[in-house]
Protein backbone atom coordinates (compact mmCIF):
# COMPACT_ATOMS: atom_id res chain seq x y z
CA UNK A 1 0.00 0.00 0.00
CA UNK A 2 1.12 3.49 -0.73
CA UNK A 3 1.34 6.27 1.82
CA UNK A 4 -0.33 9.39 0.56
CA UNK A 5 -1.51 12.79 1.47
CA UNK A 6 -4.97 12.05 2.92
CA UNK A 7 -7.02 13.76 0.23
CA UNK A 8 -5.32 12.11 -2.76
CA UNK A 9 -7.34 8.84 -2.80
CA UNK A 10 -10.61 10.77 -2.60
CA UNK A 11 -9.49 12.96 -5.46
CA UNK A 12 -8.79 9.86 -7.54
CA UNK A 13 -12.20 8.39 -6.76
CA UNK A 14 -14.11 11.61 -7.28
CA UNK A 15 -15.00 11.40 -11.01
CA UNK A 16 -16.10 7.77 -10.78
CA UNK A 17 -18.08 8.29 -7.59
CA UNK A 18 -19.72 11.41 -9.02
CA UNK A 19 -20.91 9.44 -12.04
CA UNK A 20 -22.12 6.58 -9.85
CA UNK A 21 -24.05 9.07 -7.71
CA UNK A 22 -25.59 10.69 -10.79
CA UNK A 23 -26.64 7.47 -12.51
CA UNK A 24 -27.22 5.07 -9.59
CA UNK A 25 -27.27 6.81 -6.20
CA UNK A 26 -29.56 9.75 -6.64
CA UNK A 27 -32.04 8.00 -8.98
CA UNK A 28 -32.30 5.07 -6.56
CA UNK A 29 -33.30 7.45 -3.77
CA UNK A 30 -35.63 9.34 -6.09
CA UNK A 31 -37.36 6.20 -7.32
CA UNK A 32 -38.44 5.41 -3.77
CA UNK A 33 -39.62 9.00 -3.33
CA UNK A 34 -41.43 8.90 -6.70
CA UNK A 35 -43.23 5.72 -5.72
CA UNK A 36 -45.12 7.66 -3.02
CA UNK A 37 -46.12 10.58 -5.25
CA UNK A 38 -48.49 11.38 -8.06
CA UNK A 39 -45.62 12.28 -10.33
CA UNK A 40 -46.04 14.83 -13.09
CA UNK A 41 -42.79 15.94 -14.63
CA UNK A 42 -40.11 15.78 -11.97
CA UNK A 43 -42.24 15.63 -8.83
CA UNK A 44 -45.80 15.72 -7.55
CA UNK A 45 -48.06 15.55 -4.48
CA UNK A 46 -47.53 12.87 -1.85
CA UNK A 47 -50.14 10.11 -2.13
CA UNK A 48 -48.82 7.55 0.31
CA UNK A 49 -49.06 3.98 -0.87
CA UNK A 50 -51.63 4.58 -3.62
CA UNK A 51 -49.17 3.76 -6.38
CA UNK A 52 -48.45 0.42 -4.76
CA UNK A 53 -52.17 -0.27 -4.31
CA UNK A 54 -52.90 0.57 -7.94
CA UNK A 55 -50.01 -1.59 -9.03
CA UNK A 56 -51.11 -4.56 -6.97
CA UNK A 57 -54.64 -4.17 -8.38
CA UNK A 58 -53.33 -4.26 -11.94
CA UNK A 59 -53.55 -7.79 -13.37
CA UNK A 60 -50.72 -6.93 -15.77
CA UNK A 61 -48.41 -6.46 -12.77
CA UNK A 62 -49.08 -10.04 -11.72
CA UNK A 63 -48.55 -11.25 -15.27
CA UNK A 64 -45.25 -9.39 -15.45
CA UNK A 65 -44.02 -10.93 -12.20
CA UNK A 66 -45.19 -14.40 -13.14
CA UNK A 67 -43.50 -14.19 -16.54
CA UNK A 68 -40.25 -12.77 -15.17
CA UNK A 69 -40.14 -15.61 -12.65
CA UNK A 70 -41.11 -18.13 -15.33
CA UNK A 71 -38.12 -17.05 -17.39
CA UNK A 72 -35.95 -18.36 -14.54
CA UNK A 73 -36.61 -21.80 -16.07
CA UNK A 74 -33.96 -20.76 -18.57
CA UNK A 75 -31.33 -20.94 -15.83
CA UNK A 76 -31.31 -24.74 -15.28
CA UNK A 77 -31.75 -25.28 -19.03
CA UNK A 78 -28.72 -23.14 -19.86
CA UNK A 79 -26.76 -24.70 -17.01
CA UNK A 80 -27.41 -28.22 -18.32
CA UNK A 81 -26.60 -27.35 -21.93
CA UNK A 82 -23.47 -25.39 -21.14
CA UNK A 83 -22.14 -28.02 -18.73
CA UNK A 84 -22.68 -30.80 -21.25
CA UNK A 85 -21.25 -28.89 -24.20
CA UNK A 86 -18.26 -27.51 -22.32
CA UNK A 87 -17.33 -30.97 -21.06
CA UNK A 88 -17.64 -32.39 -24.58
CA UNK A 89 -15.52 -29.55 -25.95
CA UNK A 90 -12.94 -30.22 -23.30
CA UNK A 91 -12.73 -33.82 -24.47
CA UNK A 92 -12.84 -33.30 -28.19
CA UNK A 93 -9.41 -32.02 -29.01
CA UNK A 94 -9.98 -31.77 -32.73
CA UNK A 95 -11.55 -28.48 -33.75
CA UNK A 96 -12.50 -27.38 -30.25
CA UNK A 97 -11.46 -23.82 -31.00
CA UNK A 98 -13.74 -23.62 -34.02
CA UNK A 99 -16.65 -25.02 -32.03
CA UNK A 100 -16.00 -22.51 -29.28
CA UNK A 101 -15.92 -19.63 -31.77
CA UNK A 102 -19.18 -20.74 -33.36
CA UNK A 103 -21.01 -21.51 -30.12
CA UNK A 104 -20.11 -18.14 -28.64
CA UNK A 105 -20.99 -16.12 -31.75
CA UNK A 106 -24.71 -15.62 -30.88
CA UNK A 107 -23.64 -13.88 -27.68
CA UNK A 108 -21.89 -11.17 -29.70
CA UNK A 109 -25.07 -10.46 -31.64
CA UNK A 110 -27.17 -7.64 -30.22
CA UNK A 111 -30.29 -8.71 -28.34
CA UNK A 112 -32.68 -6.76 -30.63
CA UNK A 113 -31.03 -8.28 -33.69
CA UNK A 114 -31.37 -11.78 -32.28
CA UNK A 115 -35.01 -11.09 -31.45
CA UNK A 116 -35.85 -9.69 -34.90
CA UNK A 117 -34.24 -12.67 -36.64
CA UNK A 118 -36.26 -14.96 -34.37
CA UNK A 119 -39.46 -13.09 -35.18
CA UNK A 120 -39.13 -14.32 -38.78
CA UNK A 121 -37.78 -17.78 -38.04
CA UNK A 122 -40.72 -18.47 -35.72
CA UNK A 123 -43.49 -17.09 -37.95
CA UNK A 124 -46.38 -19.43 -38.61
CA UNK A 125 -44.99 -20.14 -42.08
CA UNK A 126 -41.44 -19.34 -41.10
CA UNK A 127 -38.25 -21.31 -41.39
CA UNK A 128 -38.66 -23.30 -38.18
CA UNK A 129 -42.10 -24.61 -39.05
CA UNK A 130 -41.03 -25.34 -42.61
CA UNK A 131 -38.17 -27.39 -41.23
CA UNK A 132 -40.54 -29.37 -39.01
CA UNK A 133 -42.88 -29.93 -41.95
CA UNK A 134 -40.00 -31.07 -44.16
CA UNK A 135 -38.95 -33.77 -41.71
CA UNK A 136 -42.53 -34.87 -41.11
CA UNK A 137 -42.97 -33.37 -37.66
CA UNK A 138 -45.93 -31.22 -38.64
CA UNK A 139 -47.40 -31.58 -35.19
CA UNK A 140 -44.52 -29.55 -33.80
CA UNK A 141 -45.28 -26.68 -36.15
CA UNK A 142 -47.09 -24.39 -33.75
CA UNK A 143 -47.88 -20.69 -33.77
CA UNK A 144 -44.74 -19.78 -31.83
CA UNK A 145 -45.26 -16.04 -31.52
CA UNK A 146 -48.92 -15.48 -32.29
CA UNK A 147 -50.33 -17.83 -29.66
CA UNK A 148 -50.71 -16.79 -26.04
CA UNK A 149 -49.84 -20.32 -24.98
CA UNK A 150 -46.48 -20.50 -26.70
CA UNK A 151 -45.16 -16.94 -26.99
CA UNK A 152 -43.37 -16.92 -23.63
CA UNK A 153 -41.76 -20.25 -24.43
CA UNK A 154 -40.54 -18.81 -27.72
CA UNK A 155 -39.01 -15.83 -25.90
CA UNK A 156 -37.33 -18.31 -23.59
CA UNK A 157 -35.91 -20.29 -26.51
CA UNK A 158 -34.48 -17.14 -28.07
CA UNK A 159 -32.90 -16.09 -24.76
CA UNK A 160 -31.35 -19.52 -24.29
CA UNK A 161 -30.11 -19.50 -27.88
CA UNK A 162 -28.28 -16.22 -27.52
CA UNK A 163 -27.08 -16.51 -23.91
CA UNK A 164 -26.01 -20.14 -23.59
CA UNK A 165 -22.67 -19.55 -25.32
CA UNK A 166 -21.55 -17.52 -22.36
CA UNK A 167 -21.97 -20.44 -19.98
CA UNK A 168 -20.17 -22.78 -22.36
CA UNK A 169 -17.18 -20.49 -22.57
CA UNK A 170 -17.15 -19.85 -18.83
CA UNK A 171 -17.16 -23.53 -17.90
CA UNK A 172 -14.67 -24.41 -20.62
CA UNK A 173 -12.24 -21.77 -19.35
CA UNK A 174 -12.61 -23.21 -15.86
CA UNK A 175 -12.16 -26.80 -17.03
CA UNK A 176 -9.06 -25.97 -19.00
CA UNK A 177 -7.39 -24.27 -16.07
CA UNK A 178 -8.08 -27.06 -13.61
CA UNK A 179 -5.72 -29.67 -12.38
CA UNK A 180 -6.05 -32.87 -14.41
CA UNK A 181 -4.58 -35.18 -11.75
CA UNK A 182 -7.84 -36.12 -10.01
CA UNK A 183 -9.34 -37.00 -13.38
CA UNK A 184 -6.41 -39.17 -14.34
CA UNK A 185 -6.55 -40.90 -10.99
CA UNK A 186 -10.26 -41.56 -11.45
CA UNK A 187 -9.65 -42.92 -14.95
CA UNK A 188 -6.96 -45.29 -13.70
CA UNK A 189 -9.30 -46.43 -10.96
CA UNK A 190 -11.73 -47.43 -13.70
CA UNK A 191 -14.39 -44.77 -13.20
CA UNK A 192 -16.82 -44.48 -16.09
CA UNK A 193 -17.34 -41.27 -18.07
CA UNK A 194 -20.51 -40.47 -16.17
CA UNK A 195 -18.91 -41.24 -12.80
CA UNK A 196 -15.98 -38.99 -13.57
CA UNK A 197 -18.34 -36.22 -14.62
CA UNK A 198 -20.46 -36.55 -11.51
CA UNK A 199 -17.84 -37.15 -8.89
CA UNK A 200 -14.85 -35.25 -10.19
CA UNK A 201 -15.77 -32.60 -12.75
CA UNK A 202 -18.98 -31.19 -11.28
CA UNK A 203 -17.64 -30.90 -7.70
CA UNK A 204 -14.59 -29.20 -9.15
CA UNK A 205 -16.78 -26.72 -11.05
CA UNK A 206 -19.14 -26.09 -8.18
CA UNK A 207 -18.11 -22.55 -7.31
CA UNK A 208 -18.33 -21.60 -10.99
CA UNK A 209 -21.74 -23.25 -11.27
CA UNK A 210 -23.09 -21.33 -8.28
CA UNK A 211 -21.72 -18.14 -9.70
CA UNK A 212 -23.23 -18.82 -13.12
CA UNK A 213 -26.65 -19.61 -11.66
CA UNK A 214 -26.81 -16.32 -9.77
CA UNK A 215 -25.58 -14.27 -12.73
CA UNK A 216 -28.06 -15.92 -15.09
CA UNK A 217 -30.92 -15.42 -12.65
CA UNK A 218 -30.08 -11.72 -12.55
CA UNK A 219 -30.04 -11.61 -16.34
CA UNK A 220 -33.46 -13.26 -16.55
CA UNK A 221 -35.01 -10.85 -14.06
CA UNK A 222 -33.38 -7.68 -15.28
CA UNK A 223 -31.88 -7.87 -18.77
CA UNK A 224 -34.52 -9.29 -21.06
CA UNK A 225 -36.12 -6.03 -22.18
CA UNK A 226 -34.55 -6.13 -25.65
CA UNK A 227 -35.90 -9.62 -26.33
CA UNK A 228 -39.53 -8.92 -25.53
CA UNK A 229 -39.49 -5.41 -26.97
CA UNK A 230 -38.25 -6.52 -30.38
CA UNK A 231 -39.91 -9.93 -30.52
CA UNK A 232 -43.39 -9.59 -29.04
CA UNK A 233 -43.80 -6.17 -27.37
CA UNK A 234 -45.21 -8.14 -24.46
CA UNK A 235 -48.00 -9.71 -26.48
CA UNK A 236 -50.12 -11.34 -27.65
CA UNK A 237 -52.24 -9.78 -24.91
CA UNK A 238 -49.94 -9.68 -21.94
CA UNK A 239 -48.61 -13.19 -22.46
CA UNK A 240 -44.96 -12.11 -22.64
CA UNK A 241 -45.12 -9.03 -20.43
CA UNK A 242 -42.11 -8.94 -18.10
CA UNK A 243 -41.17 -6.53 -15.31
CA UNK A 244 -38.80 -4.39 -17.33
CA UNK A 245 -41.26 -3.88 -20.16
CA UNK A 246 -44.04 -3.22 -17.65
CA UNK A 247 -42.02 -0.45 -15.99
CA UNK A 248 -41.10 0.97 -19.39
CA UNK A 249 -44.73 0.93 -20.55
CA UNK A 250 -46.06 2.53 -17.36
CA UNK A 251 -43.45 5.26 -17.48
CA UNK A 252 -43.11 5.97 -21.18
CA UNK A 253 -46.33 4.87 -22.81
CA UNK A 254 -49.03 5.22 -20.16
CA UNK A 255 -47.47 8.29 -18.50
CA UNK A 256 -47.78 6.85 -15.01
CA UNK A 257 -44.27 7.48 -13.65
CA UNK A 258 -45.45 7.15 -10.04
CA UNK A 259 -46.77 3.64 -10.63
CA UNK A 260 -43.71 2.77 -12.68
CA UNK A 261 -41.57 3.88 -9.75
CA UNK A 262 -43.58 1.73 -7.36
CA UNK A 263 -42.87 -1.31 -9.52
CA UNK A 264 -39.22 -0.28 -9.82
CA UNK A 265 -39.02 0.01 -6.03
CA UNK A 266 -40.41 -3.50 -5.64
CA UNK A 267 -37.89 -4.74 -8.21
CA UNK A 268 -35.11 -2.95 -6.33
CA UNK A 269 -36.16 -4.71 -3.12
CA UNK A 270 -36.09 -8.04 -4.92
CA UNK A 271 -32.69 -7.15 -6.29
CA UNK A 272 -31.24 -6.78 -2.80
CA UNK A 273 -31.89 -10.48 -2.28
CA UNK A 274 -29.85 -11.13 -5.40
CA UNK A 275 -27.14 -8.78 -4.16
CA UNK A 276 -26.85 -10.83 -0.98
CA UNK A 277 -26.58 -13.98 -3.07
CA UNK A 278 -24.03 -12.26 -5.26
CA UNK A 279 -21.78 -11.46 -2.30
CA UNK A 280 -22.04 -15.04 -1.20
CA UNK A 281 -21.03 -16.61 -4.53
CA UNK A 282 -18.48 -13.92 -5.19
CA UNK A 283 -16.63 -14.76 -2.03
CA UNK A 284 -16.54 -18.36 -3.11
CA UNK A 285 -15.80 -18.14 -6.77
CA UNK A 286 -14.83 -14.90 -8.34
CA UNK A 287 -11.34 -14.40 -7.11
CA UNK A 288 -10.25 -17.64 -8.63
CA UNK A 289 -12.26 -17.33 -11.82
CA UNK A 290 -11.19 -13.80 -12.44
CA UNK A 291 -7.52 -14.45 -11.84
CA UNK A 292 -7.63 -17.41 -14.18
CA UNK A 293 -9.76 -16.10 -16.95
CA UNK A 294 -7.78 -12.93 -17.46
CA UNK B 1 -2.74 -12.77 -15.26
CA UNK B 2 0.07 -14.27 -17.27
CA UNK B 3 0.03 -17.38 -15.11
CA UNK B 4 -3.67 -17.93 -15.69
CA UNK B 5 -3.25 -17.34 -19.37
CA UNK B 6 -0.47 -19.88 -19.60
CA UNK B 7 -2.63 -22.46 -17.87
CA UNK B 8 -5.49 -21.80 -20.22
CA UNK B 9 -3.33 -22.10 -23.33
CA UNK B 10 -1.38 -25.16 -22.31
CA UNK B 11 -4.09 -27.68 -22.95
CA UNK B 12 -3.53 -31.39 -22.70
CA UNK B 13 -3.71 -32.98 -26.15
CA UNK B 14 -5.72 -35.77 -24.72
CA UNK B 15 -8.05 -35.05 -21.88
CA UNK B 16 -8.30 -37.80 -19.27
CA UNK B 17 -12.05 -37.42 -19.38
CA UNK B 18 -12.28 -38.56 -22.97
CA UNK B 19 -15.52 -40.31 -23.77
CA UNK B 20 -14.69 -41.17 -27.37
CA UNK B 21 -17.14 -42.30 -29.99
CA UNK B 22 -19.31 -40.50 -32.45
CA UNK B 23 -22.04 -39.34 -30.12
CA UNK B 24 -20.14 -36.46 -28.46
CA UNK B 25 -19.09 -35.12 -31.81
CA UNK B 26 -22.64 -35.39 -33.10
CA UNK B 27 -23.93 -33.41 -30.12
CA UNK B 28 -21.37 -30.70 -30.76
CA UNK B 29 -22.21 -30.50 -34.46
CA UNK B 30 -25.92 -30.16 -33.68
CA UNK B 31 -25.18 -27.45 -31.10
CA UNK B 32 -22.99 -25.59 -33.60
CA UNK B 33 -25.69 -25.78 -36.27
CA UNK B 34 -28.25 -24.40 -33.83
CA UNK B 35 -25.92 -21.54 -32.95
CA UNK B 36 -25.12 -20.73 -36.56
CA UNK B 37 -28.54 -21.31 -38.13
CA UNK B 38 -30.14 -17.95 -37.31
CA UNK B 39 -26.92 -16.11 -38.18
CA UNK B 40 -26.82 -17.82 -41.58
CA UNK B 41 -30.50 -17.06 -42.06
CA UNK B 42 -29.78 -13.36 -41.55
CA UNK B 43 -26.73 -13.37 -43.80
CA UNK B 44 -28.21 -15.42 -46.65
CA UNK B 45 -31.55 -13.61 -46.63
CA UNK B 46 -29.75 -10.27 -46.85
CA UNK B 47 -28.48 -11.28 -50.30
CA UNK B 48 -31.80 -12.52 -51.66
CA UNK B 49 -34.49 -10.77 -53.62
CA UNK B 50 -37.89 -10.61 -52.01
CA UNK B 51 -39.08 -13.25 -54.48
CA UNK B 52 -36.22 -15.63 -53.77
CA UNK B 53 -36.91 -15.31 -50.06
CA UNK B 54 -40.62 -15.98 -50.39
CA UNK B 55 -40.08 -18.92 -52.72
CA UNK B 56 -37.47 -20.68 -50.69
CA UNK B 57 -36.43 -19.66 -47.18
CA UNK B 58 -33.63 -22.21 -47.19
CA UNK B 59 -32.36 -21.59 -50.71
CA UNK B 60 -29.00 -20.10 -51.44
CA UNK B 61 -29.05 -16.47 -52.57
CA UNK B 62 -28.21 -16.95 -56.22
CA UNK B 63 -27.84 -14.71 -58.14
CA UNK B 64 -26.57 -12.49 -55.34
CA UNK B 65 -28.54 -9.32 -54.73
CA UNK B 66 -26.74 -6.34 -53.29
CA UNK B 67 -29.53 -3.81 -53.64
CA UNK B 68 -30.95 -4.76 -50.21
CA UNK B 69 -28.00 -3.09 -48.56
CA UNK B 70 -28.41 0.20 -50.36
CA UNK B 71 -32.15 0.06 -49.75
CA UNK B 72 -31.56 -0.54 -46.03
CA UNK B 73 -29.12 2.34 -45.91
CA UNK B 74 -31.48 4.74 -47.66
CA UNK B 75 -34.71 3.39 -46.16
CA UNK B 76 -33.63 4.53 -42.73
CA UNK B 77 -30.89 6.77 -41.47
CA UNK B 78 -28.39 3.97 -41.18
CA UNK B 79 -25.30 6.15 -41.52
CA UNK B 80 -26.60 8.57 -38.92
CA UNK B 81 -27.43 5.75 -36.53
CA UNK B 82 -24.06 4.15 -37.13
CA UNK B 83 -22.32 7.44 -36.40
CA UNK B 84 -24.41 7.97 -33.25
CA UNK B 85 -23.78 4.46 -31.94
CA UNK B 86 -20.07 5.00 -32.52
CA UNK B 87 -20.12 8.34 -30.67
CA UNK B 88 -21.98 6.96 -27.64
CA UNK B 89 -19.79 3.87 -27.54
CA UNK B 90 -16.43 5.59 -27.89
CA UNK B 91 -17.40 8.47 -25.61
CA UNK B 92 -18.81 6.43 -22.76
CA UNK B 93 -16.13 3.73 -22.88
CA UNK B 94 -13.45 6.41 -22.77
CA UNK B 95 -15.01 8.21 -19.81
CA UNK B 96 -15.76 4.99 -17.96
CA UNK B 97 -12.28 3.54 -18.45
CA UNK B 98 -10.39 6.68 -17.42
CA UNK B 99 -12.54 7.44 -14.36
CA UNK B 100 -12.50 3.77 -13.31
CA UNK B 101 -8.73 3.51 -13.71
CA UNK B 102 -8.16 6.38 -11.24
CA UNK B 103 -10.70 5.04 -8.78
CA UNK B 104 -9.47 1.45 -9.02
CA UNK B 105 -5.89 2.59 -8.56
CA UNK B 106 -6.89 4.35 -5.34
CA UNK B 107 -8.87 1.36 -4.06
CA UNK B 108 -6.21 -1.18 -4.95
CA UNK B 109 -3.07 0.71 -4.06
CA UNK B 110 -3.86 3.38 -1.48
CA UNK B 111 -5.30 3.30 2.01
CA UNK B 112 -8.23 5.49 2.93
CA UNK B 113 -11.38 5.49 5.01
CA UNK B 114 -14.38 3.99 3.27
CA UNK B 115 -12.24 2.01 0.87
CA UNK B 116 -13.80 -1.40 1.41
CA UNK B 117 -17.26 0.14 1.71
CA UNK B 118 -16.80 1.77 -1.68
CA UNK B 119 -15.81 -1.54 -3.25
CA UNK B 120 -18.77 -3.34 -1.64
CA UNK B 121 -21.23 -0.71 -2.85
CA UNK B 122 -19.65 -0.98 -6.24
CA UNK B 123 -20.19 -4.75 -6.38
CA UNK B 124 -23.78 -4.30 -5.24
CA UNK B 125 -24.40 -1.79 -8.02
CA UNK B 126 -23.33 -4.34 -10.62
CA UNK B 127 -26.55 -6.20 -9.82
CA UNK B 128 -28.99 -3.26 -9.94
CA UNK B 129 -30.97 -3.35 -13.20
CA UNK B 130 -30.86 -0.09 -15.18
CA UNK B 131 -34.66 -0.12 -15.48
CA UNK B 132 -34.91 0.67 -11.73
CA UNK B 133 -33.31 4.07 -12.33
CA UNK B 134 -35.10 4.74 -15.62
CA UNK B 135 -37.97 6.98 -14.46
CA UNK B 136 -36.17 9.28 -11.96
CA UNK B 137 -33.13 9.43 -14.21
CA UNK B 138 -35.30 10.71 -17.02
CA UNK B 139 -36.90 13.36 -14.78
CA UNK B 140 -33.50 14.38 -13.48
CA UNK B 141 -32.00 14.62 -16.96
CA UNK B 142 -35.00 16.56 -18.23
CA UNK B 143 -34.42 19.13 -15.48
CA UNK B 144 -30.77 19.34 -16.43
CA UNK B 145 -31.60 19.63 -20.14
CA UNK B 146 -29.60 16.48 -20.87
CA UNK B 147 -32.29 14.39 -22.55
CA UNK B 148 -31.59 14.01 -26.24
CA UNK B 149 -27.97 15.10 -25.97
CA UNK B 150 -24.79 13.20 -26.72
CA UNK B 151 -23.18 14.15 -23.40
CA UNK B 152 -26.24 13.10 -21.39
CA UNK B 153 -26.38 9.63 -22.84
CA UNK B 154 -22.61 9.24 -22.71
CA UNK B 155 -22.77 10.09 -18.99
CA UNK B 156 -25.49 7.48 -18.41
CA UNK B 157 -23.62 4.75 -20.26
CA UNK B 158 -20.35 5.65 -18.55
CA UNK B 159 -22.14 5.48 -15.19
CA UNK B 160 -23.87 2.19 -15.92
CA UNK B 161 -20.63 0.51 -17.02
CA UNK B 162 -18.65 2.06 -14.15
CA UNK B 163 -19.26 -0.60 -11.44
CA UNK B 164 -17.97 -3.35 -13.65
CA UNK B 165 -15.02 -1.24 -14.84
CA UNK B 166 -13.95 -0.39 -11.29
CA UNK B 167 -14.41 -3.97 -10.19
CA UNK B 168 -12.34 -5.44 -13.02
CA UNK B 169 -9.51 -2.92 -12.78
CA UNK B 170 -9.34 -3.10 -8.98
CA UNK B 171 -9.01 -6.88 -9.11
CA UNK B 172 -6.35 -6.56 -11.75
CA UNK B 173 -4.34 -3.80 -10.10
CA UNK B 174 -4.22 -5.90 -6.96
CA UNK B 175 -2.47 -8.70 -8.80
CA UNK B 176 0.43 -6.42 -9.79
CA UNK B 177 3.49 -6.92 -7.54
CA UNK B 178 3.73 -4.29 -4.81
CA UNK B 179 7.49 -3.83 -5.15
CA UNK B 180 6.92 -2.07 -8.46
CA UNK B 181 5.05 0.70 -6.72
CA UNK B 182 7.38 0.97 -3.76
CA UNK B 183 10.43 1.23 -6.01
CA UNK B 184 8.84 3.92 -8.15
CA UNK B 185 7.70 5.92 -5.13
CA UNK B 186 11.08 5.66 -3.42
CA UNK B 187 12.50 7.15 -6.59
CA UNK B 188 10.21 10.08 -5.93
CA UNK B 189 7.61 9.46 -8.60
CA UNK B 190 4.17 10.95 -7.98
CA UNK B 191 1.09 8.75 -7.88
CA UNK B 192 0.02 10.07 -11.19
CA UNK B 193 3.33 9.06 -12.69
CA UNK B 194 3.19 5.61 -11.14
CA UNK B 195 -0.27 5.13 -12.59
CA UNK B 196 0.78 6.37 -16.00
CA UNK B 197 4.22 4.82 -16.37
CA UNK B 198 4.00 1.65 -14.25
CA UNK B 199 0.40 0.54 -13.81
CA UNK B 200 -1.26 1.35 -17.12
CA UNK B 201 1.42 -0.16 -19.41
CA UNK B 202 1.27 -3.38 -17.39
CA UNK B 203 -2.51 -3.37 -17.54
CA UNK B 204 -2.89 -3.40 -21.32
CA UNK B 205 -4.61 -6.82 -21.42
CA UNK B 206 -7.09 -5.84 -18.68
CA UNK B 207 -7.78 -2.52 -20.39
CA UNK B 208 -8.38 -4.15 -23.77
CA UNK B 209 -10.71 -6.64 -22.11
CA UNK B 210 -12.58 -3.84 -20.40
CA UNK B 211 -12.92 -1.80 -23.57
CA UNK B 212 -14.24 -4.82 -25.46
CA UNK B 213 -16.83 -5.77 -22.84
CA UNK B 214 -18.09 -2.23 -22.35
CA UNK B 215 -18.17 -1.43 -26.07
CA UNK B 216 -20.21 -4.55 -26.75
CA UNK B 217 -22.64 -3.61 -24.01
CA UNK B 218 -23.09 0.01 -25.07
CA UNK B 219 -23.30 -0.80 -28.78
CA UNK B 220 -26.06 -3.34 -28.13
CA UNK B 221 -28.00 -1.39 -25.48
CA UNK B 222 -31.64 -0.64 -26.24
CA UNK B 223 -33.65 0.56 -23.22
CA UNK B 224 -31.73 3.74 -22.34
CA UNK B 225 -31.26 4.69 -25.98
CA UNK B 226 -34.98 4.25 -26.59
CA UNK B 227 -36.00 6.57 -23.76
CA UNK B 228 -33.29 9.22 -23.76
CA UNK B 229 -32.91 9.75 -27.51
CA UNK B 230 -36.34 10.56 -28.91
CA UNK B 231 -35.07 12.67 -31.84
CA UNK B 232 -34.50 10.93 -35.15
CA UNK B 233 -31.05 12.33 -35.74
CA UNK B 234 -29.78 11.11 -32.35
CA UNK B 235 -31.05 7.52 -32.54
CA UNK B 236 -28.68 4.59 -32.16
CA UNK B 237 -28.50 1.60 -34.47
CA UNK B 238 -30.45 -0.60 -32.07
CA UNK B 239 -33.24 1.94 -31.74
CA UNK B 240 -33.29 2.59 -35.47
CA UNK B 241 -33.54 -1.14 -36.14
CA UNK B 242 -36.36 -1.82 -33.71
CA UNK B 243 -38.44 1.33 -34.15
CA UNK B 244 -37.87 2.30 -37.79
CA UNK B 245 -36.51 -0.52 -39.95
CA UNK B 246 -38.44 -3.33 -38.26
CA UNK B 247 -41.69 -1.53 -38.98
CA UNK B 248 -40.87 -0.14 -42.40
CA UNK B 249 -39.52 -3.38 -43.85
CA UNK B 250 -41.60 -5.92 -41.95
CA UNK B 251 -42.85 -7.18 -45.31
CA UNK B 252 -39.52 -6.87 -47.08
CA UNK B 253 -37.47 -9.23 -44.97
CA UNK B 254 -34.29 -9.24 -47.11
CA UNK B 255 -33.88 -5.47 -46.69
CA UNK B 256 -34.43 -5.73 -42.93
CA UNK B 257 -31.86 -8.52 -42.72
CA UNK B 258 -29.41 -6.44 -44.75
CA UNK B 259 -29.85 -3.62 -42.24
CA UNK B 260 -29.17 -6.00 -39.38
CA UNK B 261 -26.09 -7.42 -41.08
CA UNK B 262 -24.74 -3.88 -41.34
CA UNK B 263 -25.62 -3.18 -37.70
CA UNK B 264 -24.00 -6.39 -36.46
CA UNK B 265 -20.96 -6.34 -38.72
CA UNK B 266 -18.71 -4.13 -36.56
CA UNK B 267 -19.05 -6.30 -33.45
CA UNK B 268 -19.02 -9.62 -35.32
CA UNK B 269 -15.88 -8.64 -37.26
CA UNK B 270 -14.17 -7.51 -34.06
CA UNK B 271 -15.18 -10.79 -32.47
CA UNK B 272 -13.80 -12.97 -35.23
CA UNK B 273 -10.62 -10.88 -35.38
CA UNK B 274 -9.90 -10.81 -31.65
CA UNK B 275 -12.12 -13.39 -30.06
CA UNK B 276 -9.78 -14.14 -27.20
CA UNK B 277 -10.42 -10.64 -25.86
CA UNK B 278 -14.15 -11.19 -26.05
CA UNK B 279 -14.05 -14.60 -24.45
CA UNK B 280 -11.54 -13.62 -21.81
CA UNK B 281 -13.29 -10.37 -21.11
CA UNK B 282 -16.78 -11.73 -20.88
CA UNK B 283 -15.86 -14.64 -18.65
CA UNK B 284 -13.87 -12.31 -16.42
CA UNK B 285 -16.77 -9.91 -16.60
CA UNK B 286 -19.30 -12.54 -15.72
CA UNK B 287 -20.57 -10.40 -12.89
CA UNK B 288 -21.97 -7.91 -15.32
CA UNK B 289 -24.85 -10.26 -16.02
Amino acid sequence: MLKTRPYIPYLYCLPAVALLALVFGYPMIRVIDFSTRLVRGSSGPFIGLDNFRNTLDDPTFHDAWTHSLTLLIAVPIMLAISLLVSVLLYEQVRGWRIFRTVLFAPYVLAVPVAAIIASYLFQLHGAVNELFAAVGLDSLAIDWIGSEDYALMTVLIVIVWREVGFGIVLFLARLMSQDTDPLEAATIDGASWWQRLRHVVIPELRPTIEFYVVVSAITMLSSVFGYVFALTHGGPGTSTMVLELYIYNLGEVESAPGMASAVATILLAATTVLIALMFWVRRRATRRDLAESL
Amino acid sequence: MSAGQAVAVRRPRRSPLRAGGLLPHAVLVVAALCALGPLLFMLLTAFKTQKQYLNDVYGLPWPLTLSNFSEAIHGGELYTWLKNSAIYTVGSVLVSTVAAAFCAFAIARMRFRGQSLLLSINVALMVVPPVVMLIPLFAQFSDLGLVGTYRGVIAIYAGLTMPFSIYLLTSFFRTLPGELFDAALVDGASHLRVLRTVVLPLSAPALVTLVVVNSLWVWNELLIALVFLPEDDLKTLMVGLTTVLQGRFSLNVPVLMAGMVLASAPMLLLYFAGQRFFIRGLTAGALKG
